[in-house]
């Protein structure tokens, strides 16, 4: 069971409260008229997928119900950091490659 | 290659079981091969057997950084059918039902093939609905399908509860007769025989770790043992598909989930068909040894660790006490995760990519099983032959541009 730390609530709580919602940072097409195809299966279909560190929208459901950031590793399943709507993440592959933040 | 009969096992059991074949060779890499299949789990093993039987490819390389079926494979339910709504998808899984009713004679290699029949069963109204516009679908494509009503749910699997009582009660079942179980080790060992036999190498203990590309052509895989080349390179990799993509600097839409599945203790003969449900999200069968095996549904997040959450097997656990009250008190042996690469539409990609020589045949998901030998058949020809089989035409990743998606979340609504 993953403890997962809601930056809203300021809380640790257990994985059973919240529902994971896929990548995050995915950006709408600006003007969805007069974006080509490609643009938008993109924005609709194509995902990351990372195996290593992904960042990605968990809701914490049966807690405040609000949407949040996790930065998780898909293989050992740690979470390295979770932050809120409208941040950025502090850990990425980058940072990790270049042996600064773990 | 050693034919299996029943003579030659009295004639083995004469000599003590001491001079039996190795099943295949295991073979040092050549620098060269006509075609790399990368991943040898049963997708892979089927494409480069039919490669050589009916294409008469034999300079053919199948790559595998684990064992041979040790993937999906070999952690699924293995439940079988092809009662799908939509007729691209209907018509690519009754290819390979056509596949399983004559695979263990054509391979020489017992596949344990049972069809036992698949109940889906229905609880509510929309369900019922469901289930009807499905097996009509089903019927006007020449596959087989009945709508059940409760009591003939009952007749088929008294071990159901089919009380009106239940919190969400019985209301009937789609049938499929054809449908039923197989052996999932023996698919992938069946398949790797005959293609060894027809010539294919097997390399196994053998990781892609790049792929080389030069101007938009394939040359070869960069592997944990030095390059092989190759100009036309099938990709068969599951779960880890998006990650062989990326080496190719491709994006695929996909994403990796763990899947989970348990089995019981051993227990006398109960069930003797495959049960499914959508609603109360559960699926049970019963395996010749009397284990039961329990299919639970993916965990939502993505995960390459092949393993699962502790939430997800409860609530495995709740939906089948649900519907079979008398296993509350049997205990479970093993359970396990397999990594899963889910589609949008719940259907595969089967398609050649931006980069020539280069194709995927991934995105089955939860449910890729039951279509082994279809899979393998259709992707074969379409190595082959360098551009798609009609079978596969319709699941080319292009539709997720076009918008010609095959929505099957209906037909794949449970994970299996
Ligand atoms: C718990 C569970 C239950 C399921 N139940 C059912 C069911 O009841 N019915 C059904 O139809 N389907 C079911 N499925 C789905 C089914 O198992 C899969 O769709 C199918 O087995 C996929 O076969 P495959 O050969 O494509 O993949 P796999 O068997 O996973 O083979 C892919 C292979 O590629 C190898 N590989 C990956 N990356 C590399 C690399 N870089 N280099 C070399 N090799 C690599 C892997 O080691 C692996 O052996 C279930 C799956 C799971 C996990
Ligand atoms: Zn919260």
């Amino acid at each position: 069971m993953l403890h997962i730390y809601c930056p809203y609530c300021g809380e640790h709580r257990e994985e059973s409260e919240f529902r994971p919602k896929g990548q995050a940072h995915i950006l709408r097409p600006k003007d969805p008229d007069n974006c080509s195809d490609e643009v938008w299966a993109d924005y609709l279909f194509f995902r990351d997928n990372p195996r290593g560190l992904h960042h990605e929208m968990w809701l914490h459901a049966t807690g405040c119900r609000k949407y949040f950031n996790v930065t998780r590793d898909t293989v050992s399943y740690e979470i390295l950091e979770t932050y809120k709507m409208g941040e950025q993440p502090k850990i990425t592959a980058q940072s990790r490659a270049a042996g600064g933040e773990k | 290659m050693q034919r299996y009969s029943g003579f030659g096992l009295a004639k083995h059991a004469l000599s003590h079981n001491e001079n039996w074949q190795r099943m295949w060779r295991n073979p040092t890499p050549k620098k060269k091969y006509d075609v790399i299949i990368v991943g040898g789990g049963g997708h892979g093993l089927a494409t480069a057997y039919y490669l050589a039987k009916e294409h008469g490819i034999t300079n053919v390389a199948v790559i595998e950084k684990g064992w041979l079926g040790g993937g999906n494979t070999a952690r699924n339910t293995t439940i079988v059918r092809s009662n799908y709504l939509w007729d691209e998808a209907a018509e690519l899984y009754e290819h390979a039902m056509k596949l399983w009713e004559g695979l263990s004679q054509d391979l020489n290699y017992n596949v344990m093939f049972s069809q036992r029949g698949v109940l889906n069963l229905g609880h509510t109204l929309q369900d019922m609905r469901d289930i009807q516009r499905r097996v009509n679908a089903n019927r006007l494509n020449g596959i087989d399908g009945e709508v059940l009503d409760t009591q003939q749910v009952k007749e088929i699997c008294p071990v159901l509860d089919c009380s009106p009582n239940t919190r969400y009660p019985v209301l009937g079942a789609s049938w499929q007769p054809r449908g039923g179980v197989a052996r999932h080790d023996a698919v992938a060992w069946g398949f790797a025989r005959g293609a060894d036999a027809l010539g294919v190498d097997l390399i196994q203990q053998t990781e892609v770790i790049g792929m080389r590309i030069e101007d938009g052509q394939i040359l070869g895989v960069e592997t944990t043992r030095g390059f092989i080349a190759a100009e036309t390179v099938g990709c068969v990799a599951a779960g880890n598909s998006g990650v062989l993509a990326r080496m190719a600097g491709i994006k695929l839409p996909l994403e990796s989930h763990p899947l989970q599945a348990l089995v019981s203790e051993p227990i006398k003969p109960v069930l003797d068909t495959v049960v499914m449900s959508n609603h109360v999200h559960g699926y049970c069968s019963q395996s010749d040894k009397g284990d039961l095996v329990i299919g639970a549904g993916i965990d939502g997040y993505n995960g390459y660790g092949q393993r699962g959450s502790y939430p997800t097997i409860e609530h495995t656990l709740q939906a089948i006490v649900e519907m079979f009250p008398t296993f509350s008190r049997v205990r479970m042996n093993r359970q396990w995760g397999g990594i899963v690469d889910t589609c949008p539409d719940a259907c595969p990609i089967l398609s050649a990519t931006p980069v020539k020589g280069l194709f995927f045949n991934c995105g089955w998901g939860t449910g890729g099983f039951k279509a082994t030998p279809g899979s393998g058949n259709v992707f074969a020809w379409t190595l082959a032959k360098g551009y798609a089989h009609p079978i596969a035409a319709p699941f080319s990743i292009d539709r997720f541009v076009s918008g010609k998606l095959i929505d099957e979340h209906g037909a794949a609504g449970v994970a299996h």
